[in-house]
């Protein structure tokens, strides 16, 4: 379909409510109807800051929300943004999940923001979260009335230990889930990826990578020839068992490959 | 119908992707080759790395597009073990170059000519990097230049990627011509900025960027027809090119082939097989067998 006429620039919008989700973690609210399908993204810019993409965690036909885990210079600075403050949206981008039944849901701390609408439109999804501790546990009270089950680096809540471990163990007993759905740290992601591997059962992980354009056309959140703003950031079973960067490397934003822990030690990402 | 020879180099259509979009990675390379570009242009490297702007560094509306990328790069030194060759991919691969100081330029078209790219593209005309003195506007820089990355090419064709933002783009085309250049790509962007009125600031972290998109199509259509009347060199028409009609007029202009960047943005990264087959379709209907017939019609 032809593009002509596109409108990528960002309107400046009105936070209407702030909430904190977690230790250092905060939604950011709009009352904006916009077009949005679960896993997709949008571009927050903070005039004389930076531009950055993030999730779309709330979505009705009020408004819509992202959450942001304040971890660097850009995420630090939204976090002191208040409600009647105004920041730049454009979007949103990306692909989306493709939300079939008995699933399951695998999220690492923030990942779970990109999950949350997928979450909403699921028949009765297991739910796997995971995070360091307790306190960085979002959403918990939203999904209170899900089947959702926690691991905690810490122990504070939930079992103590990984996500990768319950899913091994659920998929273990149970033939019954036939998609995992999954977003978090990469190596979390890789991990779940192995699993469902390993028990023939269909993933769909939403990837990371340094974006400047968000449409597919900045080149620099390639992964081979897989354009993650557009052609993903949702990549299926088949498309990621043909990524030997999944995992391992991602560029840096002059386009450099790197592996992983030097991509994210770089802190560009947030 | 649509073969183009640019500098003995044999292209199967005369789309080529411009420097700067989607360029990055070797198996991008295939990818815009599978959906049909005659040739791809890879995006500039320097002699080190750059990591560029901060965003906004891009963005679209309307017939217009902005970016202020500010000259990403991994550097020629990495790009060489990241890219090994490129005479060995699946379309002709013209590797884009630049320096800050012209002693540079040569080092790096030295390593890329190694790569055993089919051309190299010199950009002596990006509008966002500060040399102290544009080499772009200034036609005994811009011969200085030509000549340094000659000397250090081999039998590599070289191309000079000229500005829009001088004052008479026929001086520098004529000047590069005269230092060697095998061929010209004419245009880069024109600078430009953008405002949003609630944020009162510029949207470009960088302010200032350069305008693509059909807004540029009529400029870089003049500065084709200006050139061509002043050089014989072949011109790589660059700017705006969206749809078959658009690489037509650039060839009527005095094209011998076209370079297409934001395009993709307007209708894909299939951009170059649509252009493709409605320029075939409109020769098709006009009686017209190969582009040689209307190149520089548009003159006299």
């Amino acid at each position: 379909m032809d593009k002509i006429c596109r409108t990528e620039i960002p309107q400046m919008l009105e936070i209407s409510k702030v909430v904190q989700e977690a230790k250092g973690q905060k939604s950011f609210f709009f009352r904006k109807n916009i077009e949005c399908r679960p896993g997709q993204f949008i571009m927050v810019w903070l005039p004389g800051v930076d531009e950055k993409p993030m999730a779309v965690s709330y979505h009705s036909k009020n408004g819509f929300a992202f959450t942001s885990h304040a971890i660097g210079a850009f995420t630090n600075k939204l976090d002191s943004l208040k409600k009647k403050d105004r920041i730049g949206i454009r979007g949103p981008y990306g692909n989306s999940f493709s939300p079939k039944n008995n699933a399951c849901v695998v999220a690492g701390g923030v990942g779970m923001a990109s999950l949350s609408n997928l979450i909403d439109v699921l028949k009765n999804p297991v739910v796997i979260c995971g995070a360091r501790s307790k306190q960085l546990l979002i959403y918990l009270e939203r999904f209170r009335n899900k089947n959702i089950i926690a691991a905690t680096d810490d122990g504070s809540f939930g079992r103590k230990g990984y996500t990768t471990d319950l899913l091994n163990e659920i998929l273990d007993k149970s033939k019954k889930i036939k998609i995992v759905y999954t977003c978090g740290p990469e190596i979390m992601m890789k991990k779940v990826f192995e699993i469902c591997e390993k028990y023939n059962v269909e993933c769909e992980a939403s990837l990371e990578r340094y974006m400047a354009c968000g449409f597919g056309v900045c080149g620099k959140c390639m992964i081979g020839d897989r354009i993650v703003c557009a052609d993903g950031p949702i990549f299926n079973s088949k498309q990621l068992s043909k990524m030997p960067e999944f995992g391992s490397f991602a560029r840096l934003k002059s386009g450099r490959k790197v592996t992983l822990k030097e991509f994210h030690s770089s802190k560009m990402v947030w | 119908m649509l073969q183009t020879n640019l500098c003995g180099i044999k292209l199967k259509n005369p789309t080529i992707l411009a420097s700067g979009i989607l360029g990055v990675t070797k198996e991008s390379v295939g990818r815009i080759g599978k959906n049909g570009a005659g040739a791809v242009t890879l995006k500039s490297l320097c002699h080190e790395e750059r990591q560029g702007n901060s965003n906004p560094a891009m963005f679209g509306y309307k017939n217009v597009f902005l970016n202020a990328v500010g000259l990403p790069g991994q550097g020629i030194d990495s790009a060489m073990k990241d890219f090994q060759r490129l005479d060995n991919l699946s379309v002709p691969v013209i590797g884009s170059i630049y320096g800050y100081r012209i002693d540079q330029f040569g080092d790096v078209a030295k390593k890329m000519a190694s790569l055993k790219p089919a051309m190299i593209e010199v950009d002596i005309s990006c509008p966002h990097m500060d040399y102290g003195k544009p080499y772009y506007a200034d036609p005994a820089l811009a011969a200085k230049i030509t000549k340094t990355v000659k000397k250090n090419s081999g039998k590599i064709p070289v191309s000079i990627k000229l500005s829009p933002n001088v004052y008479d783009i026929k001086e520098i085309a004529h000047a590069a011509e005269k230092a060697g250049a095998d061929a010209v790509t004419a245009i880069n962007t024109v600078a430009g900025m953008v405002i949003d009125i609630d944020a009162k600031k510029p949207i470009l972290a960088n302010k200032i960027g350069g305008v693509s998109g059909p807004a540029l199509k009529p400029v870089a259509v003049r500065c084709v027809y200006e050139i061509y009347e002043t050089v014989k060199i072949p011109i790589i028409g660059t700017g705006g090119i969206t749809y078959g009609r658009d690489a037509i007029e650039m060839i009527m202009a005095g094209a011998t082939a076209v370079g297409i960047g934001t395009g993709i943005y307007y209708r894909g990264i299939n951009v170059f097989s649509k252009v493709c087959n409605e320029m075939e379709a409109w020769m098709k209907k006009n009686k017209i067998k190969n582009l040689d017939e209307m190149r520089g019609v548009a003159h006299g």
